[in-house]
Parts: structure tokens; C-alpha cells; sequence
């Protein structure tokens, strides 16, 4: 008994101390991951949508979708954060990750979207086409409903898996999640309950992306499945 | 013309770290479809407490970053005073990783199995060990192979994080370079050819052997 009670009270020394930096770090996390996500989502569409449109801009994105997917985020990050002046782009660490993240995620997204893409029967773009339906139109009222099935679960896993890639920014000195438990293990010399309440939140952070996604995919396919 | 040539010039550095990513990397995946094999298996088994235990497993591991896990392996064990050499840790953090994901993508190979086959040998008097290895895992390594070829590719371009903790591999090594030469954009550029070359040989590899059966 005595024990647990001196457990917990170290733990709620801790939290009183450390919990105000762990709120503002899991901010930076999201806040990041928010908007590679965003980024990478209309960054990877317009990447696609031009490479059916424009033959020529096949190869470009091809070469690009190659490198990113082929290369770590921490190497893409070295390169635009380290290397980024050398060519005059000057870059806070922050901005810099969200930049490296946006890059790295529109490469998943762009090969996400392809996947749909290639999922609708070429037949039906003639039918439309015969019909008279506007380019646009087609996009919005027939490739995109259909797409949905395709698209969404590799989505959703593409988003928890840049949720976590976040956590390589740390390495550029972005103040996020990592960095602060790190930064709070070496200023406090406690190692077991920072390290273990960063794998907490990202536990949740995971579980719970999963499980609203998971909600929002039914419903976003259900004109699919019913 | 100067850039190729300095390129050139630290390639045989660049590529002996290379080789220790390849190294890590290889002995992770071992790992983890070891790890993986056996937890899907607990995952598939009647009883509950292996069941939840495996789904824990499985959710945990696959919830927190690779980072963290690295974090976690390298740091907690000093909590207790003990000193676990570095590249372990690369190997452990990476193969618990992957051995997460695998046993999701055997699970999938597993379930596809018709079920008769496994009455069939049981009725033959197959012993349950026979069975797994004999009839369930050739047809669930084949089936589920190309998606253990991008598993590991995954898991290679994950080694480079292996460098925080101070495993001298391509990415430390090209670190270091940057370091003496004050060149990151040639450094880190060469290095990035290097994972995308080391990327396509794997990917390649694995079409072939999808080829194969």
C-alpha cells in the first residue's frame, strides 16, 4: 500500500510539474500533423489529377512520388533543414517539418489516389464522356463517390502512420512531443515516467484516429455498402 | 563537375554505413517474423488471455512511433543500471516494430487458408506443429509476400532513425561527413541515392520472387 502510494504521488509531482509542457508539445504534434495531412491530401490529388491530365507531367511526378516514398522523412528533413540554406531557403525548425512532412505525405497520397483512380472502370469515363458530362462533373458525381471504398482505408492508415512520423521532427529540434519528453528527461534525470507517458499519448493519439476514422469511413462509404 | 567528384569521393564511406543498415535491417526482420509469427498465432489460438495478451501487443506496438520504442529500449534499461549495447537495441526496437505489423499481415494469410485444409490434416493425424509448418505457413509466407517485401522496405528506411541512438550506420555516417565538410545538401543528397537504390533492389527483388510462384 505504501508503495503504490508513493507511486502515485510521484507521478502527480510529476504531472503538476511536467503536464503544462506535455499539453502544449501534444499541440505542436497535432497541430503539425494537421496540416502535413491537409497539405499532403490536396498536394498528392493535385499531383494526380495532373499526371492524368498531362502526359507530361507523368514522368515529374513519377520521379517525385519515387524519391520521397524511397527515401527516409529524416534524410528528406536534413536535406530541407540543413541543405535548405546552402540553396537560400532559410527555415525555422518548425516550418521546415511541416514543409518535409507536407512533401513526404503528398508522395502517399498522390499513390493512394492512384490506386482509386485505376479502380474505375475506363468504360465509364467513355460512358460520361458520351453522355456529356463535363469533366468536373464526372470527377465530383462519379469517380470520387466510387473511389471512396479504395481510397479511405489506406487513407486513414497513411494519417496514423504521419501521426507518428511526426515524432522525427524531434530530431530537426521541432518542440514536439519526443522532443519535449527528451528534453524533460534530461533537465529532470527521470527517465521511466516521461518516456512512458509519451508512449501513452501516441497510444491514444493512434487508437483514437483509428477509431473515428473507422466511424467516418462507414459513413462516408455506406452509399457503397448498403 | 567538382560536386560529382567529392560525390564520388565519400561514396566508399557512404556505402560502408550502408552495408550496416542492410546488416540491421536483415536481422530485424528476422525478428520480426519470428515475433510475428508467434503472435499471430497467439492472436489465432482459443484461449483469451493469449488472445488479449496478442491484441495489446499488437495495438501498443503499432500505436507509438519507432522512435519511441527506440527511446524506450535505449533509456529504460539505464534506468535499472543496465547497459545494453546499442546496435541490440536498433535490432530489438526495429524488429518489435515490424513483428506488430507482420502479425496483422500474417493474419490475413492465415484466414485466407481454407479451413477443410486443416480438418484434412488433422483427420490425416497431423500433429498441430506439422500442420503450421508443413501446410499454413509456406501458403501464408507466399501469399503475404509482397507485403513483407514493403514491410521491409518500411523497416530499411526506418533504420536510419537507428542513428540517434548512435549506431554507425548510413545515416550517422553521412552526419559525420556533413560534419568535416560542411557540404549537407552533396552529403545528404548522396545518401538519399544510395536509399533509393537500395529501395528499388528490394523492391525489385521482391516482384521476382512474387514472379516465382
Amino acid at each position: 500500500m505504501d508503495a503504490l502510494t508513493t507511486f502515485l504521488l510521484r507521478w502527480q509531482s510529476f504531472l503538476a510539474e511536467n503536464g503544462p509542457d506535455f499539453a502544449a508539445a501534444l499541440w505542436v504534434t497535432i497541430r503539425i500533423s494537421m496540416v502535413a495531412i491537409v497539405c499532403g491530401l490536396i498536394l498528392g490529388f493535385a499531383a494526380e489529377l495532373g499526371r492524368r491530365i498531362c502526359p507530361w507531367l507523368r514522368r515529374p511526378v513519377a520521379c517525385y512520388v519515387e524519391f520521397f516514398r524511397g527515401t527516409p522523412l529524416l534524410i528528406q528533413l536534413y536535406l530541407l533543414y540543413y541543405g535548405g540554406p546552402r540553396v537560400g531557403i532559410v527555415l525555422d525548425a518548425e516550418p521546415a517539418g511541416m514543409l518535409g512532412m507536407s512533401l513526404y505525405a503528398a508522395a502517399y497520397f498522390c499513390e493512394i489516389f492512384r490506386a482509386g483512380f485505376e479502380s474505375i472502370p475506363e468504360g465509364q469515363r467513355e460512358a460520361a464522356h458520351c453522355l456529356g458530362i463535363r469533366p468536373w462533373r464526372r470527377l465530383w458525381r462519379i469517380e470520387l463517390p466510387q473511389m471512396a471504398q479504395i481510397v479511405l482505408p489506406p487513407a486513414v492508415n497513411q494519417i496514423i502512420t504521419l501521426i507518428k512520423d511526426s515524432a522525427v521532427l524531434s530530431i530537426i529540434t521541432v518542440a514536439e512531443l519526443t522532443k519535449t519528453a527528451t528534453r524533460i528527461m534530461n533537465i529532470s534525470f527521470e527517465i521511466v515516467m516521461p518516456l512512458c507517458l509519451l508512449a501513452l499519448l501516441y497510444w491514444i493519439i493512434s487508437e483514437a484516429v483509428a477509431v473515428v476514422s473507422g466511424k467516418a469511413e462507414a459513413r462516408l462509404t455506406r452509399h457503397l455498402t448498403r | 563537375m567538382n560536386e560529382v567528384g567529392f560525390i564520388l569521393s565519400i561514396m566508399p564511406g557512404l556505402l560502408h554505413g550502408a552495408i550496416t543498415s542492410v546488416f540491421v535491417a536483415l536481422a530485424a526482420i528476422s525478428l520480426g517474423i519470428i515475433l510475428g509469427i508467434t503472435v499471430c498465432q497467439m492472436r489465432r489460438s482459443q484461449y483469451w488471455p493469449l488472445v488479449r495478451a496478442a491484441g495489446l501487443y499488437i495495438s501498443f506496438l503499432r500505436g507509438i512511433p519507432v522512435l519511441v520504442i527506440l527511446f524506450l529500449l535505449f533509456y529504460m534499461p539505464s534506468a535499472v543500471n543496465i547497459e545494453v549495447p546499442s546496435l541490440l537495441v536498433a535490432v530489438l526496437a526495429l524488429g518489435l516494430n515490424t513483428s506488430a505489423f507482420q502479425a496483422e499481415i500474417y493474419r490475413g494469410g492465415f484466414n485466407s487458408i481454407p479451413a477443410g485444409q486443416i480438418e484434412a490434416a488433422k483427420a490425416l493425424g497431423l500433429s498441430r506443429m506439422r500442420i503450421l509448418t508443413r501446410i499454413q505457413l509456406p501458403q501464408v509466407l507466399s501469399l503475404t509476400g509482397p507485403e513483407l517485401v514493403n514491410e521491409f522496405i518500411i523497416l530499411f528506411k526506418n533504420s536510419s532513425l537507428i542513428s540517434v541512438i548512435g549506431v554507425t550506420e548510413l545515416m550517422r555516417r553521412s552526419e559525420q561527413l556533413v560534419s568535416t565538410t560542411y557540404k549537407p545538401v552533396e552529403v545528404y543528397l548522396a545518401a538519399a541515392i544510395i536509399y533509393l537504390a537500395l529501395c528499388l533492389i528490394i523492391s525489385r527483388l521482391g516482384e521476382r520472387l512474387k514472379g516465382k510462384h
